[in-house]
């Protein structure tokens, strides 16, 4: 008898929950959450007039959430600014130590790009180096356990395509994973689904480089067994995959407790504006 | 004079959806690495919690979507994930709201524990077996832990601020 009216209290809760609108609400519990689920489902279209309503959405929300998020980034900023401040001195002594080191480097640098370029042309290798970009602004800079991505103001109106890279300064920080009308959204290499074809120089060691979650190092895999790595090699993008420049910095090595790790180049908390590369 | 008396009182009554977009839209700030684990802290689960338990008339469901189709943008989740486990932890708060006639911080805490698990849960089976989407279960377990330990502190002072609405609200009324 009492299990009997404790399922009928259990099912009118139920019906009261899901059913009844209550005070003030517009909707009730259970048309929401199948509306949810109707949208969820939705996203099995990728292509035609479900995915274009999907992406105007998703460009209306990212552009209205770059305004709502100016207050944060502004506090953010003036933290950085502070800081800044404090680290000044300290960061003029490296500078001048390192300002002649850099004209010798970029003297020699451009000894060995025209080297390059005339080699090449001998060999008549195809030149997947390109210069052609796009400077965008960074509207969002995303960091959860599962993403480490920034949405940008450009989209695939301005002729930016799925996989082109993305540098900040001269360093590869990420790819183009989803391109919008108006805005996209880069993967970081920091990501935990982000694999990225790599050679490490010297000695033109060719691996993978895979996102750890973690913004300062990632992780490399598919090393040689017999491989003469050594802390502070540098790590550059490979090109194999036919679609990112070889050549593009990425980080330094580091060896740590007989793993091999990557030692970005970038900082990733601190991109305001990226280079996205296409070709034309 | 009373334009301003007007919208002061309506913001007042949207000030608890006001503070759950702020959490939404910036979720990224709440996100911190312990001993190689990247934590994120759900304060919109506890915002919506407290609120849809405490005063749910200032809390429209519409507005709990609407907070979770954003939220889904922008960390790139497919559309629709956020809002459902938004809307489950109010389908949680409506029953314990029936069911318990009095309620204390420790009872709303251990009931906030079992919601943020069964929330966690529905994440993690949409995400990972319908969606393929990897997911470090390690982080999302403690990302929940570590929200469920911040959930009295939070509780106390969103209570101190619904306690100062009210108040204005009241007085509003009176005069």
């Amino acid at each position: 008898m009492s299990r009997e009216m404790g399922r009928d209290d259990f099912v009118i809760s139920a019906r009261s929950v899901f059913l009844n609108k209550g005070n003030r609400q517009k909707f009730s519990l259970l048309t929401l959450i199948i509306i949810s689920i109707v949208i969820l489902s939705l996203e099995y279209f990728k292509s035609g007039p479900i995915n274009q309503i999907r992406m105007i959405t998703k460009d209306i929300i990212i552009k209205s959430s770059y305004v709502a998020s100016v207050p944060f980034k502004s506090i953010s900023k003036t933290y950085s600014t502070v800081i800044d401040h404090f680290n000044m001195y300290d960061e003029y002594e490296k500078l001048k130590k390192t300002k002649i080191k850099k004209q010798n480097l970029m003297l020699e640098n451009n000894f060995f790009k025209e080297e390059n370029q005339r080699l090449k042309k001998l060999i008549d290798e195809k030149n997947l180096y390109n210069d052609e970009f796009y400077i965008t602004k960074v509207l969002l800079d995303q960091k959860s356990p599962y993403l480490r991505s920034l949405l940008i103001n450009k989209g695939f109106k301005h002729g930016i395509k799925l996989g082109a890279a993305v540098r900040s300064d001269s360093y590869f920080i990420g790819k183009i994973v989803d391109s919008n009308y108006l805005t996209s959204r880069i993967l970081l290499i920091s990501d935990l689904n982000s694999k990225i074809p790599i050679i490490i120089e010297p000695g033109s060691i060719s691996a993978i480089l895979s996102g750890t979650g973690s913004n300062e190092l990632g992780e490399i895999e598919y090393l040689p067994e017999n491989n003469n790595i050594k802390e502070g090699d540098i790590v550059y993008t490979s090109g194999s995959d036919g679609i990112i420049s070889s050549g593009i910095p990425i980080g330094k090595i580091i060896l740590d407790n007989n793993l091999t790790k990557v030692d970005y180049f970038k900082d990733f908390n601190q991109i305001n504006f990226v280079k996205v590369y296409y070709k034309k | 004079m009373s334009i301003i008396n007007k919208t002061y009182s309506k913001f007042l009554a949207i000030f608890p959806i006001i503070i759950l977009f702020i959490s939404v839209l910036s979720s990224s700030k709440y996100n911190f690495t312990y001993d190689e684990n990247y934590l994120s802290l759900n304060i919109s689960y506890i915002i919506i919690f407290f609120w849809s338990l405490k005063r749910p008339e200032y809390f429209g469901y519409g507005f709990i979507f609407f907070a979770g189709i954003l939220n889904d943008v922008i960390q790139n989740n497919p559309l629709g994930v956020s809002s459902i486990e938004y809307l489950s932890i109010c389908v949680l708060t409506a029953f314990v709201r029936r069911r318990i006639i009095l309620q204390n911080l420790i009872y709303d805490w251990v009931f906030f524990l079992i919601s943020i698990l069964i929330v966690g849960s529905i994440n993690y089976i949409i995400l990972v077996y319908i969606f393929n989407i990897p997911i470090v279960y390690n982080s999302l377990l403690l990302g929940l832990f570590v929200t469920f330990l911040i959930y009295p502190v939070l509780a106390k002072t969103l209570s101190w601020v619904d306690n100062i609405v009210q108040i204005s609200l009241n007085d509003k009324k009176n005069k």
